[in-house]
């Protein structure tokens, strides 16, 4: 019967595992590939659909009465850049906690993984590779759409895709590493209230973050999404600045990377024993 | 109830009559069960409910305090009102529709299908009429919680200048009836969890171009018949009218839209509940 169970198949030897940890991430992220290939259409509302009516509402609507501009420029001008990245958050937080715990309590698919040659770092990978393309086609779809609208001004935006997929990968890890920590799904609306929203709000996306009080400024800073968006900002408004960017994407690599350990090391010792 | 327990009589058959005659389920009148039965069950997650607060309390500095600062006064009528005070009223009314969609599609589609809740409750005296009526109390008494902590926030920070503001409490709570009345319907037409996307497609836009952020004249004129069809409008109008103790005819024309719609989402939710639960 004890092999029959599915929570202590991952104690056995898993044959032909390769030696490199993460090696067969590509097959974990081709099982989510077929899943998504029958749910696309759902995830258009909120991956595709949201950050253009955000534009649309805020950038747009909003930006009549904003008739002096932001720094400088027109409101559309300032939010827009900060959409793709807030979206890019959105979409790789939303993949890193319901699909996860599914994947750990719900539907179990974790651990019909861990049944197969595949190891904890090769799901996590896997997932996170999913996730990274997910944010990917969301980012292109808006910077398309926003580019017909006028909303980017120059050309070096085209290198705030890279910079929002970071900024999902980010999120999405150290997320990872929190579902993988939960019982059930009430930490999640917890996470969304105290961390996902505010940083939406107040993390730059719709005002710049010197309008806040001091103390919530440092706040404000210390959050990865403000770094993806000062980033972001600063390209589509075409006055890049190497010197910082690599402060702020190596900040983001920083979350990415404790993230991925923490997240294979909370899953490691919630699965494998 | 009282009607069950005085037994056959002429009042009796009269009223069997008048029910047969109202396209409604069967319910035993003891929704009130199935409140106790939520209010239990959420006293192991008080932090959830408690923490649903401040999702408008955050949306409201953030707009006040940060947008606030770039746009300055907008125009109401014949009067500028700062900012703030243009948009509290609107949050409070975005909130009440989000926290009735959520209470009634989400909670109500997993306890239907996955927790088979409704299943052991129709094995009880209670009916599908009591499950859409328990269930819809239960969103407003929630709803009216939130409502009335977010115009405390509002009245703290200086936003409230008018004793009209009071009736935005429930005004909230109206707006809470009408969306939990067809978020039910809706959730009742679900099948997957992907169809949850297809509320968001609803929910969002209507928060977004409500004039919730900015008013209605902002809208080219062939626009605004269709944001003031939706129902949403109806509420921020009917919750900003009050907040900003301005109330007139157009604000009753509101509140009766809303009415409605709860009305037509409650019946349409109670029918196809029984379909579901006792075909």
């Amino acid at each position: 019967m004890a092999t029959t169970d599915p929570t202590a198949a991952p104690s056995l030897p898993a044959p032909g595992a390769p030696g490199v940890p993460g090696g067969l991430a590509l097959r974990v992220l081709e099982y989510w590939v077929t899943v998504y290939r029958r749910t696309w259409r759902g995830s258009l509302a909120s991956g595709f659909l949201a950050p253009l009516l955000y534009l649309g509402s805020l950038g747009f609507g909003l930006g009549t009465l904003v008739d002096r501009g932001v720094d400088g420029v027109t409101y559309v001008l300032f939010v827009a850049p900060a959409v793709l990245t807030a979206n890019a958050m959105q979409i790789a937080v939303g993949e890193a906690t319901y699909p996860v715990m599914a994947a750990i309590r719900w539907q179990r698919q974790y651990h019909a993984m861990l049944a197969s040659p595949l190891d904890v770092p090769d799901i996590v990978l896997g997932h996170l590779l999913f996730i990274v393309l997910r944010t990917t086609l969301a980012s292109i779809a808006f910077l398309f759409v926003g580019a017909l609208l006028g909303a980017f001004r120059s050309w070096w935006v085209l290198l705030a895709l890279p910079v929002a997929v970071l900024c999902g990968a980010a999120h999405a890890a150290v997320v990872m590493a929190f579902s993988a920590r939960q019982e059930g799904d009430n930490g999640f609306n917890l996470l969304y209230r105290f961390a996902v929203i505010p940083m939406f709000l107040f993390a730059g996306t719709f005002f710049p973050i010197t309008q806040l009080p001091s103390v919530l400024q440092g706040v404000a800073r210390a959050t990865p999404l403000w770094h993806a968006t000062r980033v972001s900002r600063d390209l589509s408004l075409g006055h890049p600045d190497p010197g910082a960017a690599v402060v702020h994407l190596g900040y983001l690599a920083l979350w990415l990377v404790t993230g991925v350990v923490a997240a294979v090391y909370f899953l490691r010792r919630r699965l494998a024993t | 109830m009282s009607v069950a327990a005085t037994g056959p009589g002429p009042g009796r058959r009269s009223v069997a009559r008048l029910v047969a005659a109202v396209p409604l389920p069967a319910g035993a009148g003891m929704a009130r069960m199935l409140v106790r039965r939520n209010v239990t069950a959420w006293k192991h997650a008080w932090m959830t409910l408690v923490s649903g607060l401040f999702e408008p309390v955050f949306y409201l500095f953030a707009l006040g305090i940060g947008i606030g600062g770039l746009v300055g006064a907008v125009r109401v009528g014949d009067t500028s009102v700062p900012y703030a005070t243009f948009v509290a009223p609107a949050l409070l009314a975005s909130s009440a529709m989000n926290g009735a969609v959520f209470d009634t599609t989400g909670n109500v589609f997993f306890k239907l299908h996955y927790a088979r809740l409704y299943d052991s409750v129709l094995s009880t005296p209670l009916g599908p009429r009591d499950v859409a009526v328990g269930e819809t109390v239960w969103a407003l008494i929630r709803g009216s919680g939130y409502a009335g902590a977010f115009l405390l926030v509002m009245a703290l920070s200086g936003v409230v200048h008018s004793w009209w503001a009071l009736l935005t409490v429930p005004a909230a709570v109206l707006i809470g009836l009408a969306f939990a009345g067809v978020g039910m319907a809706a959730t009742t037409y679900m099948r997957t969890w992907q169809d949850f996307d297809l509320v968001q497609l609803a929910v969002l836009p209507m928060f977004l171009f409500s004039a919730t952020f900015y008013p209605l004249s902002t809208y080219p004129p062939s626009l605004r018949w269709v944001v003031e069809a939706l129902p949403l409008y109806h509420g921020v109008a009917l919750a900003r009218d009050l907040a900003l103790g301005m109330p007139g005819p157009a604000t009753l024309g509101h509140a009766g839209y809303l009415v409605v719609l709860g009305l037509v989402g409650m019946l349409v939710a109670a029918r196809r509940l029984e379909r579901l639960l006792l075909s």
